[in-house]
């Protein structure tokens, strides 16, 4: 279980980010946080990664609070994050280190097998296309075998046909052990088609402003009409200014966290 | 040429052209070189015919004296770069990695090093005389700069994406160092020691003309004042393929060790 109790995050520069957050995620659950620029989304997710710290507030797994990158939690960012001078393998294996070459070398087949890039061990990154570098960067983060998989709007460097291959790639491999899944993205269909709720936030401070829970069976249809009427309610949600309305049509909304 | 190969594949292709070709300009050069000096163009006390020089090298070898020469300029490049080398390279990492030091340490060594090193002659014979010291030192000093700078930018160019990477693996900064740092940023520090290389060369002949009483710089000096031009032409060629083979070697090293980065072709 993955508690948030009332974090806040000020940097430095006086910038509120984050006030007040409350949410707690029971295990094999998928949310999503969505919001526009500035909203405090990525703040949130590097807090829980442990990346960065709350001014105040906590947030613990299993009744353990976060002092640092914690063991049972794997990430994966935008940009897949590569060790370019390793090969594919050998990136998988990167957190490894502590287990015998044989665990590591089953563990690493096993997840090469789950993302389908079991002939690429030996290739380098710069080989690999970026779809093929995520599923690689997923590799590695499922590799450890987490309770929480956390990622940081992981296929907005893709193209749409790569991005939503992706998705339901990530599915499927969640179906497998059901982790939970925590996902920033401003990509309002992404949201949809993976999450159990999803929770919108606004800027000026970060806030959490409502949550919505998503019943619809999966997989789910993104043509369905209750998909779309969906889709209206939480863009309707995000309080999108004036300035932005072409990206409403293209189904993304602002850009970056 | 295109067509000459589509017509006769089978002959042609045979042969290595791409590694053929480049010879053609140099090799026509000295053929060229050869004629004009044996039909008396170009005079012998200006430029001795390249059969000349041959036999002067040939000469030089029976006798011991270019063993010698090589011998001796090789070892002051050795110690000289090995010196100035591993300086840079300490305060290239030190700098690289810790603001303090590099606040601290960075500005002075960036005045030093828009110092030309040569102007630096009359002071180090002052300070070393003109033994052997004084070379190695003006070849440290050469080699020094190209490595900092390039150890330096190479780690501070490294993707952060990559180290925020190795805390999430919990890496300990000794690990962060060896494992995410170094090879991240081997492929700049390798363009540091080509520079290295070449500034070693450099350094090394114009420390060996002016004063020396050995080494291939002294072996062309001391020709110059006996008029022996072929000589000179073959401390000269002396100085290429030894700078040629610095290179070489560096290549190798490239190949071996940042397969990975773009520089490089993968097979």
């Amino acid at each position: 279980m993955l508690h948030i109790k009332n974090v806040h995050k000020q940097f430095d520069n006086g910038f509120l980010a984050l006030e007040g957050i409350n949410l707690s995620i029971r295990p094999g659950e998928i949310v999503s946080l969505v919001g526009t620029s500035g909203c405090g989304k990525s703040t949130l997710l590097r807090i829980v990664a442990g990346l960065d710290f709350p001014t105040l507030g906590e947030v613990s797994i299993d009744g353990e609070p976060i002092t640092g990158p914690h063991p049972k939690v794997g990430l994966i960012f935008q940009e897949a994050r590569l060790m370019p001078w390793l090969r594919v393998a050998e990136n998988i294996q990167f957190g490894l280190s502590h287990l015998s070459r044989l665990d590591r070398q089953e563990r690493t087949e096993a997840v090469l097998r789950k993302v389908h890039l079991s002939n690429f061990a030996e290739a380098l990154p710069r080989q690999l296309s970026g779809g093929m570098a995520q599923r690689v960067a997923i590799a590695r983060a499922l590799v450890t075998q987490p309770d929480i998989l956390l990622l940081d709007e992981p296929f907005s460097a893709l193209d749409a046909f790569t991005r939503t291959q992706l998705q339901d790639h990530l599915l499927e491999i969640w179906e497998g052990d059901y982790p939970t899944l925590l996902l920033v993205t401003h990509d309002v269909e992404e949201a949809l088609v993976l999450s159990d709720r999803i929770i919108v936030l606004r800027p000026h401070p970060g806030r959490i402003h409502r949550e919505l829970r998503i019943d619809l069976p999966r997989p789910r249809r993104r043509s369905s009409l209750e998909f779309q009427r969906l889709k209206e309610q939480l863009i309707g949600e995000l309080d999108l200014s004036p300035a932005v309305p072409d990206l409403v049509k293209l189904g993304g909304v602002g850009s970056g966290g | 040429m295109t067509t000459t190969l589509r017509h006769s594949p089978s002959r042609l292709s045979s042969l290595p052209w791409d590694r053929v070709i480049p010879w053609v300009v140099p090799a026509g050069l000295i053929l060229l070189w050869q004629i004009l000096a044996q039909v008396g163009v170009i005079n012998s006390r200006i430029l001795p015919a390249p059969t000349d020089v041959v036999q002067a090298a040939i000469r030089l070898t029976l006798s011991g004296e270019l063993f010698k020469h090589v011998t001796i300029s090789t070892w002051r490049a050795v110690v000289g770069f090995l010196i100035g080398g591993s300086i840079g390279l300490f305060f290239g990492v030190l700098n690289g990695v810790s603001r303090p030091a590099e606040l601290l340490a960075d500005s002075s060594i960036q005045m030093i090093r828009n110092i030309p090193h040569l102007a630096m002659i009359p002071l180090v014979i002052l300070w070393f005389g003109i033994g052997d010291e004084a070379r190695i030192f003006l070849v440290a000093l050469g080699v020094l700069f190209p490595i900092y700078v390039n150890t330096f930018y190479g780690i501070r160019a490294i993707d952060p994406g990559l180290i925020e990477m190795g805390r999430v693996y919990g890496l300990g900064r000794r690990q962060l160092f060896s494992q995410v740092i170094l090879p991240g940023a081997l492929p700049s520090i390798l363009v540091g020691l080509r520079y290295a290389l070449g500034n070693m060369w450099l350094t090394l002949i114009v420390a060996e003309t002016i004063a020396a009483s050995s080494g291939i710089g002294y072996m062309a000096m001391n020709a110059r004042e006996f008029m022996q031009t072929d000589v000179v032409v073959v401390a000269i060629l002396l100085y290429a393929l030894l700078g040629k083979l610095a290179d070489s070697a560096v290549r190798w090293l490239e190949k071996v060790t940042i397969a990975w980065h773009p520089s490089q072709k993968l097979k």
